[in-house]
């Protein structure tokens, strides 16, 4: 395999206080898809958004594609990466199709009105929505019809690298397996390099090339889906078989 | 609380809470820098600015319209009445005239649109930064001090004087109907003291006046948005505070503005 498209070295991020991240190191390989598992509250969303710059961290060096994230042109970094925000994070003033067609309708990838609008409805249709929604606002859609407006947004502009924070969450089990399909696809097909933060267990082996499981701060175990059910973890298999007991404390 | 405790805790909060507004002003003036040059650089929003000017200035035509009608109609009283104790009440039409358009008319109008605008947009922004849509627009490659911040400054700046001219119209009207309904003036005298006495530097103070008003206003419903607290609170605290941080501005920047063209 070719050199990494993310590299995260001992980066560490405190909110007053609350040590979230504290030294983590993590590599994702390209075209490969990394699942982040993890308690809520351990600090997934905030490692994604360290490498976004949308959160900027304490300590610690993170390089995209060989390239420090935090210098060079911002427009140009952002321009490779979707992501699907935890909650959606949709733009309540828009419409659904303006949602997902906001990067291709302003700045350096705008086309004319009716390709946006196009497109935007092609990807609404990956994910599984009827071209009727395209016109209604976000908040005249379910939770999970919103999330799934959220997913065709991150990859409108058929980014190089996606994030997905817990794309799964909040969907019926049939929604969540065309989800968990539709990532598989993205990563197959595009050749995109993904990082999806999921608490359910289907999801990692549907998705996962490789999983971390992110703990108290740090990656307590990485390694390849096929090894995460022999890892020999006890945090791990605490996790994975969902149980109260053992080494992660249930209340936090 | 023992002696020695108060002699310690009032200096200790006097110094807390001056430390705490200093740093509010200076990152208020950071903030104010950094909208005033993305300002100047591209791109611009234009969707953004016309949605803006429609909702800053158009919509607050009836609040402000209606209280200035109002505030005329009782200032044309009040003088009529005080004038009276030495003989002066032909003053009236000329006084509603010139406390309208320099003073009044601005400061009430700015006043109004603070209530209305500075609270809207701070809960707007607000809620966006709550519920991560900042967030997004950044990764969508979208400042959102150049997409949400500079349109609504803009547009409050030049909707402002506009509201201001027009509510210095009604004004003077509310004086006028007043003073010819109840205060026996004739209608054409009222007029005609009123266009004798007006001088253009009057209403042009005024405008200037409401001018930075405007940028007041979308000022501070933009950095309290920006900087809200998490959840449902957070933006509430941040809706209280830009309307009284702004009312505040107003009424400060009115007495600065004053002195200048004062001394003008
Ligand atoms: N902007 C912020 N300000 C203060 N604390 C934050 C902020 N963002 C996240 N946190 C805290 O960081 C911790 C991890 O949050 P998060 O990354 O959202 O967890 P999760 O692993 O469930 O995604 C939580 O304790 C949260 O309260
Ligand atoms: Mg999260």
């Amino acid at each position: 395999m070719t050199r990494a498209m993310i590299e995260l070295e001992g980066v560490e991020k405190a909110f007053g206080a609350n040590a979230v991240l504290r030294g983590v190191n993590l590599s994702v390989g390209r075209g490969e898809s990394m699942v982040i598992i993890g308690g809520s509250g351990t600090g997934k969303s905030v490692l994604i958004k360290c490498i976004l710059g949308l959160v900027k961290p304490d300590a610690g060096t993170i390089r995209v594609d060989g390239a420090d994230a935090t210098k060079g042109d911002r427009d140009a970094f952002l321009a490779r990466f979707g992501m699907l925000f935890q909650g959606g994070a949709l733009f309540d003033s828009m419409t659904v199709w303006q949602n997902v067609a906001f990067r291709l309708l302003r700045g350096a990838q705008k086309r004319p009105k009716d390709e946006a609008r196009e497109i935007a409805i092609e990807k609404l249709r990956r994910v599984g929505l009827k071209s009727a929604v395209a016109d209604l606002y976000p908040a005249e859609l379910s939770g999970g019809m919103q999330k799934r407006v959220g997913l065709a947004r991150a990859i409108a502009a058929d980014p190089e690298i996606i994030f997905f924070d817990e794309p799964t969450t909040g969907l019926d089990p049939i929604m969540s397996g065309v989800i968990n399909e539709l990532i598989r696809e993205i990563v197959g097909e595009m050749g995109a390099t993904a990082m999806t933060i999921t608490h359910d267990m289907s999801s990692v082996r549907a998705i996962a090339d490789h999983v971390a499981m992110l703990h108290d701060g740090v990656i307590q175990w990485t390694g390849p889906v096929e090894e995460m059910d022999a890892s020999g973890d006890p945090y791990l298999e605490q996790f994975i078989q969902g149980r109260a007991e053992g080494p992660i404390e249930a209340v936090r | 609380m023992t002696a020695t405790r108060i002699l310690t805790f009032i200096p200790h909060a006097v110094g807390h809470s001056t430390l705490g507004l200093m740093r509010l002003v200076g990152r208020v003036t950071l903030f104010t820098f950094s909208a005033l040059s993305h300002l100047l650089r591209p791109p611009f929003y234009f969707r953004e600015f016309s949605h803006a000017l429609l909702f800053i200035g158009y919509f607050s035509l009836p609040v402000v319209g209606l209280t200035a009608l109002f505030t005329g109609a009782a200032l044309a009283l009040q003088i009529y009445s005080g004038g009276a104790r030495f003989n002066a009440e032909t003053v009236v039409p000329s006084i509603v005239a010139i406390g309208m358009v320099r003073e009044l008319g601005p400061v009430i109008g700015g006043l109004m649109v603070a209530g209305r605008v500075a609270a809207s947009i701070a809960a707007e922004i607000g809620t966006m930064k709550v519920t991560e849509q900042i967030d997004a627009l950044v990764t969508l490659s979208t400042n959102p001090m150049k997409y949400l911040t500079v349109p609504r400054i803009l547009a409050a700046t030049i909707a402002m004087p506009i509201l201001a001219g027009i509510g210095d119209i009604l004004g003077i009207m509310g004086g006028y109907l007043v003073g010819i309904t109840r205060l026996g003036f004739n209608s054409a005298a009222y007029l005609e003291n009123t266009r004798d006495f007006l001088e253009a530097a009057d209403v042009i103070s005024g405008l200037w006046k409401a001018a930075a008003f405007g940028f007041i206003v979308a000022l501070m419903g933009c950095y309290h948005g920006m900087n809200s607290g998490r959840g449902a609170q957070g933006v509430g605290r941040a809706t209280t505070n830009a309307v009284v941080s702004a009312s505040i501005l107003i009424l400060a920047a009115n007495y600065v503005l004053t002195e200048v063209f004062f001394s003008a």
